[in-house]
């Protein structure tokens, strides 16, 4: 190893918790726990799991005037997601697009009243950073807040477990945002996550992490979750991987996400375009994409993985697409995937062959999520 | 029943002559709880340190190299619907691939017990 790995505040809480410790994005990360990826991804779907995403970047974007609506606007130049909308308080899904339509990064936004915050990908952080401090720097202070933790807490049991240590959470709606104290460290908590279950993120100074990991460490039914259930759980859900599912080469219609494209930002809206790429995006939000990501279940037991190649024939000569990202699903019981198919064979229901191993397996086109998400609304 | 060791985690018991072949218990548990398992066909010759199976977990696929060179007999057949037996016990009843061995002399290249677990520590 010629390049040290970065570690997160909880780095010795992993070690102690008796992680495998993976290299990903830079930092030694726990990839799972003794107990194991299938026990790791079945407990956060039945009970509450805990997931160090300390890595992730998170950037604070404060406007010059003092008025979030000024960072607000000037981020929209970045994103096709409604920002001046986004009421504080609250948080939002959104991606920064590039000049030919593709996905340079898919982020969260949150308005914290007076400034605005970002969380973006680890692998694509200084990338991000970049970014928005070249486009915003004029009228906004943009700082990587590199001093600071974030904590996941995803499963029916998280809002018990974050309920116990401050009753405010209890409140909080999916994609709320709120600041309360956890175990005496004070903390910005958003209920929202990357696993399709109800759930929380926490962020906090990285000297504060410790102790709000342990305080909900120490709730019966909250377990520490690694990177390999947090992939099959975001897979479930069918959330895209940036870097798999989406990257430069993909647009935001193609990957199945004009759901982050509110109708402000849309042809026709108050604030239409103005995004890189925009008019390739209006074209193709008026007129469909040539491929399209779906979700894809496999008919045996067999999973099949990202690069697979997709064939509408079981003979394998006519191809349809290519799997991105596929796992076995604990929850689901089977093998899921995703991956981007010709639009003629993005119908649910569409049959289609896998290309594993050099054998063609059955995949069918399914709808997305795999599991119903239970976000509470 | 003389038991030979690999250095890329598989075991091999010789039951006259033919090899039965699996995966040690230090390799199912760097694996996790593994979902599927499948082999190649029975008939197939396959040389020594070629894949004769795959293992999947929920994360990723690993292969499993012949510890010699022989023809594939049978699939464990158990393991098709119950892959995680290989995990519970891994050089037992969750064996793998029943194979022949073709040259005899391929297992002194392998490794006796005590020197695999000196390996894994």
């Amino acid at each position: 190893m010629t390049q040290s790995l970065l570690h997160t505040p909880l780095y010795d809480l992993h070690l102690e918790l008796g992680a495998r410790m993976v290299p990903f994005a830079g930092y030694d990360m726990p990839v799972q726990y003794p107990a194991g990826v299938m026990a790791e991804h079945l407990h956060t779907r039945a009970k509450a799991g805990l997931f160090d995403v300390s890595h992730m970047g998170q950037v604070r974007i404060r406007p010059k005037s003092g008025q979030v609506a000024d960072a607000a606007h000037a981020l929209e130049a970045l994103v096709p997601a409604d920002i001046v909308g986004l009421k504080p308080g609250r948080q939002r899904y959104a991606v920064f697009t590039t000049a030919d339509g593709g996905i340079s990064d898919d982020l969260m936004v949150t308005n914290m009243g007076d400034w605005l915050l970002l969380v973006v990908n680890a692998a694509c952080k200084d990338a991000d950073f970049a970014h928005v401090r070249a486009a915003l720097g004029a009228t906004c202070d943009v700082d990587m807040l590199a001093d600071r933790a974030l904590i996941a807490v995803q499963g029916p049991a998280a809002e018990a477990a974050l309920v116990a240590l401050n009753p405010k959470a209890a409140g909080m709606r999916f994609m709320d945002v709120a600041e309360m104290a956890l175990a005496g460290v004070p903390c910005i908590v958003s209920r929202s996550g990357y696993t399709g279950e109800d759930g929380f993120e926490i962020g906090m100074a990285n000297d504060g992490a410790l102790a709000v990991a342990r305080a909900l460490l120490a709730h019966p039914d909250v377990a520490p979750v690694g990177l390999g259930a947090r992939d099959s759980l975001r897979l479930e859900a069918g959330l895209c991987l940036y870097g798999s599912d989406i990257d430069l080469t993909t647009t935001p219609v193609e990957a199945a996400l004009e759901w982050s494209i509110q109708k402000s930002r849309r042809p026709g809206g108050a604030r239409a375009g103005g995004y890189p790429g925009a008019a390739i995006v209006a074209d193709q939000l008026a007129d469909g994409t040539t491929r399209r990501r779906v979700g894809l279940r496999a008919q045996g037991r067999a999973p099949v993985r990202g690069g697979a190649e997709l064939f509408v024939d079981e003979a394998g000569t006519q191809p349809a697409g290519r799997v991105t990202s596929g796992a076995f699903g604990p929850s689901v019981g089977g093998p899921v995937a995703m991956g981007y198919v010709a639009a003629d064979h993005a119908a649910i229901g569409t049959a289609l062959f896998a290309s594993v191993r050099g054998r063609l397996l059955p995949v069918v086109v399914t709808a997305q999520p795999f599991v119903a998400a239970t976000f509470k609304r | 029943m003389t038991v030979y060791y690999t250095k890329e985690h598989e075991w091999l018991r010789v039951e006259g002559d033919v090899a039965v072949v699996g995966i040690t218990a230090h390799a199912a548990n760097e694996l996790g709880e593994l979902v599927f398992a499948e082999a190649r066909d029975p008939g197939t010759t396959v040389e020594q340190g070629d894949s004769v199976a795959v293992v999947e977990s929920v994360k990723a696929a690993s292969d499993i190299y012949a510890p010699v060179t022989g023809d594939v007999l049978a699939f464990n057949d158990a393991l098709t619907d119950d892959a995680a037996l290989v995990n519970r016990d891994p050089e037992g009843e969750g064996w793998i691939v029943r194979m022949t061995i073709a040259d005899a002399s391929q297992l002194e290249g392998l490794m006796d017990r005590a020197t695999y677990t000196a390996l894994v520590g």
